[in-house]
C-alpha cells in the first residue's frame, strides 16, 4: 500500500497500462504537460508523445479519432479535459462510439476509456461544473464509472482500460487531492459493475457515488450522534448498477435516500428509486427520497454556487424526516 | 491542381473497371427496385451516377487498406470487395447480412475487406477515418485509409477538425468529395461560402487535387499516383471528385427541386456510357460489353431473389453485440 492522490492514483493506473499493453494510448489536451489537472504526470517523459499525445482542441475529432482508432486495433485513453466539454463530441461518443459494435452486427469492438473530470469545485460557473453522468446511463452500449476512493481510481481505471466496451469514466474535480490507501499491485483491479459498502448502518440505505460519498460520510457521523445508524452504498458503476448490493441493504434498513450532486430532475437517483419501488416498495416503511442538485445553471457568485451544493446538513435533514415518518 | 486528361489505360484495367461500376449500377437499381416495391424498408440512398469514384479509387487500394463512406456508400463496399449477397440481405433486414440486419443501408460495414462502416451522419466518418489512420501509425503498419464523404460534409465541423488533424500528425489518409452537386435535397453551392472542398484543403496544407470523377479511367490513374506517394509517409491528400447525382436524395425523392432539362442532360455524362464508348474505341465487341451487363443484372437479380427468400434474424439478436458489461437480459418468448 502506498498513500496516493485520488489524481496520482489515476495516472499510476494508466501508466501501469501502458506498459502492459502496447495498443493502449491516451489522446486529449494538454497531455504532454501532464494534463491540465496533473493526472498524466509524467507520462510523456515514459512513453513519448505518440503514446501520450497532444491534440488540438478538437473535442468532436478527439474522441471521433479515437473511435477509429479504437476500430483499427488500438485502445484509446480519450481526455475530455471538462465533461461539460465532452458535449462538443456527443456525436462521437453516442451514435459511433456506442453504437458501432451492434450496428455493424458485432464485426468490431470500440475499447476505449472516455475520461471526463466533472463536477462543482469553486466559482467554475455553468460550463465548468457539471455532472452530467445520467445522460449517458441512457445509451444502450456505454458503461457508467464514477469512482470516489484513490484506490478506486486505480482499480476502476485499469479495468476500464482492459475493457472491451466504451467506458464513460467520470473523475470528480474537487477529488484530485484526496489522499488514500492505494495498493501497490499492478494487476490491482476493481470489476466495473460492483458497489462498495462504504459505512455499515442499521437504519437508512444511502446510494450514491463520487465526490458525494465523502459528503454522505460526513452527515452519518452527524447522523450518529443522533443515534441514527446511515448505510453508506459507494454505487461506483452507475452502468450497470449494483441492485444486489443495494436490494441486500434495503432489506435491512427499509429506508432508502439516493444522493447525488447531478440536478435531481431525470438524475440517475430517479433510475435507483424507481427500480426499488417496482421490487421492494412493500418492504420499505418510509417513502423513497431523493436529493440532488435543484435544475438550475450553477452561479459563479459563491453564495449562490454554494447555494446549489449537496451539503451533509442537507443530507441529514433528509435523514431525519425519512426515518421520522 | 488539375489533372482532367484521359488516361492512356490498359485494356484489360478498364474492362475490370468497368465491369465494377456496372455491378454497383446494377445493385443499385435492383435495390431502387425492391424500395419501390416495398421489399426494403428503410431509406435507400443510390450513388447512380457516382460509380467511377468507388472504382477508381479502390482499384488502387490493398486490401488491407481501408475506407470509411458515408449513407451513400453502397458503391464504395462493392468496389472494396464486399459480397453484394451480404449487402442486399442486410438492406432487406435479413439473416445473412453484413451487419446481420441490424444495420441497413446506412451502416453496412465489412472489417474483412478494410470496410470501417457506412455512417448515416453526414461527416461522421471523416474522424473515424482520421482515427483508423492514426491507430494504423501508431501500430507501424503500412495501410491507408480512404475517406469517402460528400460536398454536403464540408460544411460540418467534423470536415475541418478531421483535416487540421491528420496534418498536423502527417496521418495516411485520401480524402475523396465527391461533388455531387447536393447536400441532401438543397444545391451545394448555395450553402458553401468561399471557393470549396479544395481551398480548405489547402488551407491546411493538404494537397488538393481536382478530377473529372465521371471518368474511370482518370480517377484510377490519378489515385494510382495519390495512393503510393501517402503509403510511403508523405502525409494526408485531398481529391474531390466532380460527379452529378443522377437521382434524388433517396430511392423515393422525385427530386422536383432540381432543373429537369439539366437533370435529364447528365445523363450524357454517364460514367457507364463514357467507359463503354472508350471500351468500344478500344475494340471490345457490343456482344463482349453486353455480356459483362448481363452478368451483372444477373447476379444482382439473385441476391435480391435470395435476399427476399431469406429469414429475418432470430429476435435474440436485438439485445447482442451492445456491450459486455451491463448488456441487456433477453428472455426468450418475453
Amino acid at each position: 500500500m502506498s498513500v496516493l492522490s485520488y489524481q496520482e492514483a489515476g495516472c499510476q493506473a494508466v501508466a501501469e497500462e501502458m506498459r502492459r499493453d502496447g495498443r493502449v494510448w491516451a489522446l486529449g489536451e494538454d497531455l504532454g504537460r501532464g494534463g491540465v489537472f496533473g493526472q498524466y504526470k509524467g507520462l510523456l517523459e515514459e512513453f513519448g508523445p505518440e503514446r501520450i499525445a497532444d491534440t488540438p482542441i478538437s473535442e468532436a475529432t478527439i474522441m471521433g479519432a479515437s473511435v477509429g482508432a479504437a476500430l483499427a486495433g488500438t485502445r484509446p485513453v480519450v481526455e475530455m479535459r471538462f465533461a461539460d466539454f465532452a458535449l462538443c463530441a456527443m456525436d462521437e461518443m453516442v451514435n459511433q462510439a456506442a453504437k458501432a459494435r451492434f450496428m455493424f452486427g458485432g464485426q468490431a469492438r470500440v475499447p476505449l476509456v472516455i475520461r471526463q473530470p466533472s463536477g462543482m469545485w469553486r466559482s467554475s460557473a455553468a460550463q465548468h461544473s457539471q455532472s452530467l453522468e445520467a445522460w449517458y446511463t441512457h445509451i444502450p452500449g456505454l458503461v457508467v464509472a464514477a469512482p470516489y476512493t484513490p484506490a478506486d481510481n486505480k482499480g476502476m481505471l485499469k479495468s476500464a482500460i482492459r475493457c472491451d466496451d466504451p467506458v464513460i469514466y467520470i473523475e470528480h474535480k474537487d477529488n484530485w487531492a484526496l489522499e488514500g490507501e492505494v495498493p501497490d499491485e499492478d494487476d490491482y483491479l476493481v470489476p466495473l459493475g460492483a458497489a462498495r459498502l462504504a459505512r455499515e448502518g442499521k437504519d437508512l440505505t444511502l446510494v450514491t457515488w463520487s465526490k458525494m460519498v465523502g459528503v454522505a460520510a460526513q452527515a452519518a457521523e452527524l447522523a450518529a450522534a443522533q443515534g441514527i445508524g446511515i448505510e453508506i452504498i459507494d454505487l461506483r458503476t452507475l452502468w450497470p448498477w449494483d441492485q444486489d448490493m443495494v436490494f441486500a441493504s434495503l432489506e435491512k434498513t427499509k429506508r432508502l435516500l439516493v444522493v447525488h450532486e447531478a440536478v435531481q430532475v431525470g438524475g440517475f437517483g430517479a433510475e435507483i428509486a424507481a427500480t426499488v419501488a417496482e421490487h421492494m416498495a412493500h418492504e420499505l416503511i418510509a417513502p423513497i427520497r431523493r436529493l440532488g442538485a435543484p435544475r438550475a445553471p450553477i452561479s459563479y457568485a459563491k453564495p449562490l454556487e454554494d447555494l446549489l451544493r449537496i451539503t451533509p446538513e442537507k443530507i441529514l435533514s433528509t435523514v431525519v424526516s425519512q426515518i421520522g415518518t | 491542381m488539375s489533372n482532367n486528361s484521359s488516361h492512356n489505360i490498359d485494356r484489360d484495367r478498364l474492362v475490370d473497371l468497368y465491369r465494377t461500376m456496372r455491378r454497383i449500377r446494377a445493385f443499385e437499381e435492383t435495390a431502387e427496385a425492391a424500395s419501390l416495391s416495398g421489399q426494403i424498408g428503410g431509406a435507400v440512398h443510390l450513388s447512380i451516377g457516382q460509380e467511377a469514384i468507388a472504382a477508381g479509387v479502390c482499384a488502387n487500394l490493398r486490401l488491407s487498406d481501408q475506407i470509411t463512406t458515408t449513407h451513400r456508400g453502397h458503391g464504395h463496399c462493392i468496389a472494396k470487395g464486399t459480397d453484394p449477397g451480404a449487402m442486399m440481405l442486410e438492406l432487406f433486414g435479413k439473416e445473412g447480412g453484413t451487419c446481420g440486419g441490424k444495420g441497413g443501408s446506412m451502416h453496412i460495414a465489412d472489417f474483412e475487406v478494410g470496410m470501417l462502416g457506412a455512417n448515416g451522419v453526414v461527416a461522421a466518418g471523416i474522424p473515424i477515418a482520421v482515427g483508423a489512420a492514426h491507430g494504423a501509425k501508431l501500430l507501424g503498419e503500412d495501410r491507408v485509409v480512404v475517406c469517402f464523404f460528400g460536398d454536403g460534409a464540408i460544411n460540418r465541423g467534423p470536415f475541418m477538425e478531421g483535416l487540421n488533424w491528420a496534418a498536423i500528425f502527417k496521418l495516411p489518409v485520401l480524402f475523396v468529395c465527391e461533388q455531387n452537386g447536393f447536400a441532401s435535397t438543397t444545391h451545394s453551392d448555395a450553402v458553401t461560402a468561399g471557393a470549396g472542398a479544395n481551398a480548405r484543403a489547402e488551407s491546411m496544407g493538404i494537397e488538393a487535387f481536382e478530377i473529372d470523377g465521371n471518368d474511370v479511367a482518370a480517377v484510377d490513374g490519378l489515385v494510382g499516383d495519390l495512393v503510393p506517394r501517402i503509403r510511403a509517409g508523405g502525409g494526408p491528400l485531398f481529391l474531390s471528385a466532380r460527379t452529378y447525382r443522377l437521382k434524388g436524395h433517396t430511392s423515393v425523392d422525385p427530386a422536383l427541386y432540381r432543373d429537369q432539362d439539366h437533370a435529364a442532360d447528365q445523363w450524357r455524362h454517364d460514367p457507364l456510357k463514357r467507359a463503354g464508348e472508350e471500351l468500344r474505341r478500344l475494340g471490345l465487341s457490343d456482344d463482349e460489353l453486353s455480356a459483362i451487363d448481363s452478368a451483372a443484372e444477373g447476379e444482382m437479380r439473385r441476391v435480391s431473389e435470395t435476399a427476399d427468400a431469406a429469414d429475418h434474424p432470430d429476435l435474440a439478436h436485438a439485445y447482442d453485440d451492445i456491450q459486455d458489461i451491463g448488456a441487456p437480459v433477453w428472455e426468450a418468448g418475453s
